[in-house]
């Protein structure tokens, strides 16, 4: 192969140009460093919406090339989210704690800043000891491995038990939204050592940077978040365009004649749902600290769907669509929840957006579903003229998950 | 131990009906077979025992010189040991290019690591061009595979099975929905692989078993019934008044 | 213990005194100064001596004495009962004659204080516990069981002989046993009366028991004094820090610094920088402020504090018991036995009662999940708006109630309504959505959740966030109770029967009718169904809208005891889907093991951890999980080639 990666994968090429420049745009008017057109909020505003972006292909990856509809990947985002997020919030309450204590003329020992620690954080519910879970969270390195290393641990011990016994199609999806739920109740419990509904909070506040503006914070964040989608961008396109790429795309259609090739099917699933619960995962830790606040509701199984509506929206089988599908979808939903859009009377009654968006979202996306399985994705192959041949609608492979002939690009 | 492939003893019930019945089978290297038997006599159940898709009651499959047991091997590891099967209705990765199907079946490493960094040399497109060519897809390596006629996808699959190496394969009904010249092919094909290797043909078309010219084993409710020559069996009084009788 | 002195010194003190023959106003006369200015600590047997007086008046005077109705007359200090008539009295002697009216101003009332009504009270209740009125009786005996006291004892017993109503009597005798067990002189009575309840499991014999069991922990230089319960090992039994804690609270060692103390004290003698020799800089370490504070204290800046080898020694030298509160060894040895006799009696208890709760769960989850099991096990198709389906059912039930105030008509009303709104909307969403979308069961998957999140809303702008009531009929109130530990409320037995109800439908429907059939016929083998003539495009729309009917219904019956919110179908759905997967699909009789299953687990872990009900869901989809592993095909599978793996 002499030609380079960009001139096979033209598209990511465009992707990444486009999304520098949008980098730049957003920089440029920024309240932090440049000429302040938009507001600080919005900022991260779009910084989360990268991150979200970022989970998005890595549910693209999972389902829309292996097949796999998990219904788990907000929880291993959220996983990751909480893993930062205890550093974040520990740090912190160290450096007002040892404010606090220092104020009564000796330096605080070890002991007491632990006490005030756990008593600040945990007094919440109803707590002062810190919970063993908690041993790691001084040192952000050590957190940040957590970070990687407590969803990957679980998607890899989940996926193993899942795809040994050959769970597939639905079962496997409704599984994954079982574990899902598993956790989010687990995390409800007060002594889960999470806070139970409370959640962490303060997570903007960075450690050791009281004096910066959260304008200048919000910055940084974005191009972290940026990056990190490019990365993700480049490196699943890398993967989904070799022959990895095109042995899950195989399994996806008929995983039984994959099997006969030789390659341990269940070993790929298993590489495929752990890598992108790690992509989840940093997606996560990226996300929370521009959100400020994590509760077990993050894990609820509804967002792990809504995971899967962008990605339907935006077109799966592509890495640009699961971006579109999740960009535009978790925009337009900022957009329509936030209580700014005037009501629209009808008569009688007026119609609230607040209300009736999730109704507009629900039937948009059985409408998707039904007429259009392409997505929005879809709508470039009409601009690039690419028709699939016409085979009567036949599905490309018998398994649950396979292509049906009408989603199929070139 | 001539053997490539040794069944013996295998048995397998499906809820209260035996399928195979204490079979016993065996194969040497480079050696042409053909299985016939009604409807029900567990010919593909065979198959899918010795390629792990269905694990038997009882008995043991050995493969290879070493004798490898076989049971409680999954699907994906009797086929690196070198068991390829061809189904018989043609399953190629329709969504991919004729290409990328002949380089997924391409003898590699199988690891998901390996397959990640794994990237084309010129030797590997060279071959798969090759057996583009034998099997006469030499001009359509870059279109859709779904694209392709029903003949055509039997041929990528019978180059998916070429392009496996496998040392032992399995064939189900090849001539089913193929032209007579396209039969003709086909058994010249497979005379020719068995040169090299152990061919297992099941087969309902006597035309065709005729024209391969290789020793016949007739299954019958799970068992044995005769084995031998092609003339040999069609004399065999049992195996008229079950099989051939019927006609 | 002090009431019981009391009582003994009131009876020894009334002894030498003709006791029947007296009169009450008598007795009142000799004891005039202290009924005018009564103290709680010496009234006692004044009041006692009335009581027993066994004079009709005793019950007339105490009561107006108790309620501030007895009066002294100005002009010549004579006694009288008042009652208030128009602006003034209307008065009654003591030995009851009536001594007409008189105007309020002559008079003073005695006014005695609540320490001393509760005495009179007490002595009263003999005259309840004997009241012609069996209510009047009943109140005394509720009475004196809330609040037992020693004095209660004897009117009780003497009150049991005249009992003639045979359901009070059972009652007195009970309550007279569990006085006794507590304040009998007699210990041997005591235990007699211990013993007589071994295997009671009700309330409030555990209550009167368990009393009698009650443990402190002490500490004791040599050997312990008291009924010792058992003796505590420091580490094992208590740590160190609540050891030092009791022998603190003995008097029997100094109490320790704490480290807040220590602190301030370090923090109130800087000087110059320097606390004891040590830079303040220095003392971010423990070690280091107690060195500060050792320096502090024998420069004789500090009070000087229990160093942790005197802790140490103090500990050392004494020893830790749990002693019983009640001093009779006897009376505690046979408490202890007979609570165990009783623990052992409720265990058996709970575990039957854990077993019908889990038999009432099983059935809703049998209702929630069979129509969801159905409508998988035939089309293969994973209902997510399930659960918006039981949702609708209860609202249906809802309405219904707004318009037909008769709870037990507007439920039969509201339970085939509930089906029909449900079964059209299956119906209707078959046609529109799942019908195009047959073989791709993740996208229907998906769509159907489109559809959940948009009903959720939808029935969220409609009826509002807070959770609307259906009120089940007046007769399904309450519950049926075996005893003090079994019982089921009857709206879980009506559930329950609803369910059976439906196993025997669905059991006919399938195997008795042409229906049946058909739809038998299409979940084996669809291809082959058509080609035999079955429509399966009408099974597949009669399945779901029969699979989402039931949902209704399930709606209603789930309802009835739970709160009716936009999201309480959400809450069910992953236990029918749990349901349907432990189960196995396409099989009545698999969904049946899977809720029995499913309802079983959920109660033995909520019993196993009954203070988190959260968790107890947790390790319920944790064993899912790990049992997907050894039947991933359910409990009850289609096997062989129909399987079609």
């Amino acid at each position: 192969m002499t030609r380079s990666f960009f001139a096979r994968n033209p598209s990511a090429l465009i992707f990444i140009a486009f999304l520098a420049l949008f980098t730049l745009a957003v920089t440029l008017m920024s309240e932090g460093l440049g000429a302040g057109l938009i507001s600080t909020s919005f900022v991260k505003t779009l910084g989360k919406t990268l991150c979200l972006c970022l989970v998005a292909l890595a549910m693209d990856l999972i389902w829309g090339y292996a097949g796999i509809l998990s219904l788990g990947h907000m929880a291993f985002f959220a996983l990751g989210g909480y893993m930062i997020g205890m550093w974040l919030m520990y740090a912190r309450t160290e450096e007002i704690v040892v404010a606090a204590l220092s104020q009564g003329g000796l330096p605080a020992t070890p002991e007491e800043v632990q006490q005030g620690i756990a008593t600040q954080i945990f007094g919440v519910v109803g707590s002062s000891d810190l919970p063993a879970i908690w041993s790691f969270a001084h040192s952000l390195p050590l957190q940040l491995i957590l970070a990687l290393a407590v969803p990957g641990l679980l998607a890899l011990v989940f996926g193993w038990l899942a795809f040994r016994s050959r769970v597939t199609g639905v079962y496997l999806s409704i599984l994954t939204q079982a574990m899902t739920l598993a956790l989010a109740l687990y995390l409800f419990q007060n002594d889960s050592g999470l806070r139970g509904n409370n959640g962490l909070s303060g997570l903007q506040n960075l450690p050791g940077l009281g004096q910066t503006s959260q304008d200048l914070i919000s910055i940084w964040f974005f191009w972290a978040s940026a990056l990190a989608l490019a990365l993700g961008y480049l490196t699943l396109n890398w993967v989904v365009s070799g022959k990895f790429g095109s042995v899950i795309r195989a399994i996806r259609d008929d995983e039984a004649r994959v099997r006969f090739l030789g390659y341990p099917v269940e070993t790929y699933k298993l590489f495929v749902f752990t890598l992108t619960a790690l992509i989840a995962a940093l997606a996560g830790v990226l996300y929370y600290p521009q959100a400020g606040i994590i509760n077990p509701a993050e894990l609820a199984p509804i967002a792990s769907i809504y995971l899967a509506v962008w990605v339907a929206i935006g077109g799966r089988g592509r890495l640009y669509g699961a971006v579109i599908g999740a960009a535009f979808v978790s925009l337009l939903s900022s957009l329509f929840t936030s209580g700014r859009l005037p009501d629209i009377p009808l008569g009688p009654v007026s119609l609230n957006w607040v209300d009736w968006w999730l109704v507009l979202l629900g039937l948009a996306f059985v409408a998707v579903t039904l007429l259009a399985p392409k997505g929005i994705g879809g709508l470039f192959d009409r601009f690039q003229g690419v028709i699939p041949p016409d085979r009567k609608g036949a599905p490309l492979g018998p398994d649950d998950g396979s292509l049906q002939e009408q989603e199929a690009q070139q | 131990m001539t053997a490539l492939l040794e069944v013996s003893g295998v048995s397998v019930t499906f809820d209260g009906f035996r399928a195979i019945n204490n079979l016993s089978f065996e194969i040497g290297n480079a050696e042409l077979r053909a299985i016939i038997g009604p409807n029900g006599a567990g010919k593909t159940t065979f198959m899918d025992i010795v390629t792990g898709k269905t694990r038997p009651d009882q008995g043991s499959v050995t493969f290879g010189e070493r004798s490898i047991p076989l049971i409680g091997m999954n699907e994906s590891r009797i086929a690196r040991e070198g068991i390829g099967r061809k189904f018989q209705r043609p399953t190629v990765f329709e969504d991919q290019t004729v290409e990328a199907n002949l380089i997924l079946a391409l003898k590699a490493n199988r690891s998901p690591w390996r397959v990640l960094f794994w990237r084309p040399k010129a030797a590997d497109l060279e071959r798969v061009k090759e057996l583009a060519q034998e099997v006469g897809l030499g001009e359509h390596l870059h279109r859709k595979s779904g694209e392709l006629s029903h003949g055509q996808k039997q041929w990528l699959e019978i180059a998916m099975l070429l392009a496996q190496e496998p040392r032992l394969l399995l064939v189900d009904e090849p001539a089913a929905g193929m032209t007579p010249a396209e039969r003709e092919q086909t058994t010249d094909l497979l005379v020719s692989l068995a040169r090299t290797r152990a061919v297992v043909v099941v087969e309902h078309d006597m035309e065709f078993i005729r024209r391969l010219n290789c020793r016949v084993t007739v299954l019958h409710e799970g068992s044995v019934l005769a084995e031998g020559s092609l003339d040999h069996v069609t004399r065999d009084p049992q195996v008229i008044a079950v099989y051939l009788g019927r006609g | 213990m002090r009431l019981t002195a009391l009582l003994v010194a009131a009876l020894t003190w009334l002894a030498p005194l003709p006791a029947l023959a007296q009169e009450a106003a008598a007795i009142v006369a000799e004891n005039r100064d202290m009924i005018e200015k009564p103290s709680r600590q010496t009234i006692g047997p004044v009041i006692s001596a009335i009581a027993v007086s066994g004079d009709p008046m005793a019950d007339d005077i105490l009561s107006a004495w108790a309620d501030k109705r007895l009066v002294i007359r100005k002009s010549d200090d004579a006694m009288f009962l008042a009652a208030p008539e128009g602006d003034g009295f209307a008065l009654t002697d003591l030995d009851g004659s009536t001594a007409g009216n008189a105007a309020k101003g002559d008079f003073t009332e005695l006014k005695p204080n609540a320490g001393v009504r509760g005495l009179i009270e007490t002595a009263l209740v003999q005259f309840t516990l004997s009241d012609p009125d069996p209510a009047r009786r009943t109140a005394a005996l509720t009475s004196i069981a809330r609040d037992p006291t020693p004095e209660a004892l004897e009117p009780l017993r003497a009150s049991l002989a005249t009992e003639e109503d045979p359901a009070l009597k059972a009652q007195k005798e009970r309550l007279e046993r569990f006085l006794t067990l507590r304040f009998d002189p007699d210990p041997a009575a005591r235990v007699t009366a211990i013993e007589s309840l071994a295997g009671d499991i009700s309330l409030d014999t555990r209550g009167a028991l368990n009393p009698l069991v009650a443990t402190t922990r002490a500490a004791f230089a040599g050997d312990p004094a008291g009924n010792v319960a058992r003796t505590l090992a420091v580490g094992r039994d208590l740590t160190e820090a609540e050891a030092y804690d009791l022998l603190v609270a003995a008097n029997l060692a100094p109490a320790r610094l704490t480290l807040e103390e220590q602190r301030a004290a370090l923090a109130a003698n800087i000087v110059d920088g320097f606390v004891g020799g040590i830079p303040v800089a220095e003392l971010n370490m423990q070690a280091a402020r107690d060195r500060a504070y050792t320096a502090l204290e024998a420069a004789g800046t500090v009070p000087s504090a229990a160093t942790d080898d005197e802790a140490k020694a103090a500990l050392a030298a004494h020893r830790f018991f749990e002693v019983f509160v009640e001093p009779d060894a006897t009376v505690t040895t046979a408490a202890t036995a007979t609570l165990a006799s009783i623990d052992r009696k409720v265990a058996a208890m709970q575990a039957a009662d854990l077993g019908l709760d889990a038999l009432s769960l099983a059935a809703i989850y049998f209702l929630a999940a069979i129509g969801l099991a159905i409508t998988f096990g035939v089309m293969g198709v994973i209902n997510m708006a399930h659960g918006e389906f039981i949702t609708i059912g209860a609202y249906t039930g809802f309405v219904v109630q707004l318009y037909v105030p008769d709870y037990t008509l507007s439920i039969l009303i509201a339970l085939p309504l509930a089906f029909a709104v449900t079964f059209a909307a299956g119906v209707a969403m078959e046609r529109l959505v799942i019908r195009h979308l047959y073989k791709r069961p993740l996208e229907t998957l998906l769509a159907t959740f489109g559809i959940s999140i948009a009903l959720q809303q939808i029935l969220k702008n409609v009826f509002g966030t807070q959770a609307r009531p259906l009120t089940a009929p007046g007769w399904l109130d309450g519950a049926l109770t075996f005893n003090d530990v079994v019982s089921i409320s009857y709206i879980r037995i009506a559930i329950f029967v609803l369910a059976l109800i439906f196993l025997g439908f669905f059991l006919y429907l399938m195997k008795r009718t042409r229906l049946g059939l058909e739809v038998r016929a299409v979940t084996q083998n669809p291809a082959m169904a058509a080609s035999m003539g079955i429509n399966p495009d009408r099974i597949n729309m009669l399945t779901f809208g029969l699979g989402s009917g039931i949902a209704g219904i399930a709606g209603v019956a789930i309802g009835l005891y739970a709160k009716v919110t936009s999201e309480m179908g959400a809450d069910y759905i992953v236990q029918s889907f749990m349901t349907v997967v432990v189960g196995g699909v396409g099989n009545v009789w698999g969904t049946l093991a899977g809720s029995t299953m499913i309802g079983s687990l959920q109660k033995v872990i909520e019993f196993l951890n009954p203070s988190n009900t959260l968790a107890a869901q947790t390790y319920m989809i944790l064993f899912i999980i790990l049992f997907i592993q050894f039947r991933p095909r359910g409990i009850i599978a289609l096997r062989g080639r129909a399987a079609g793996d």
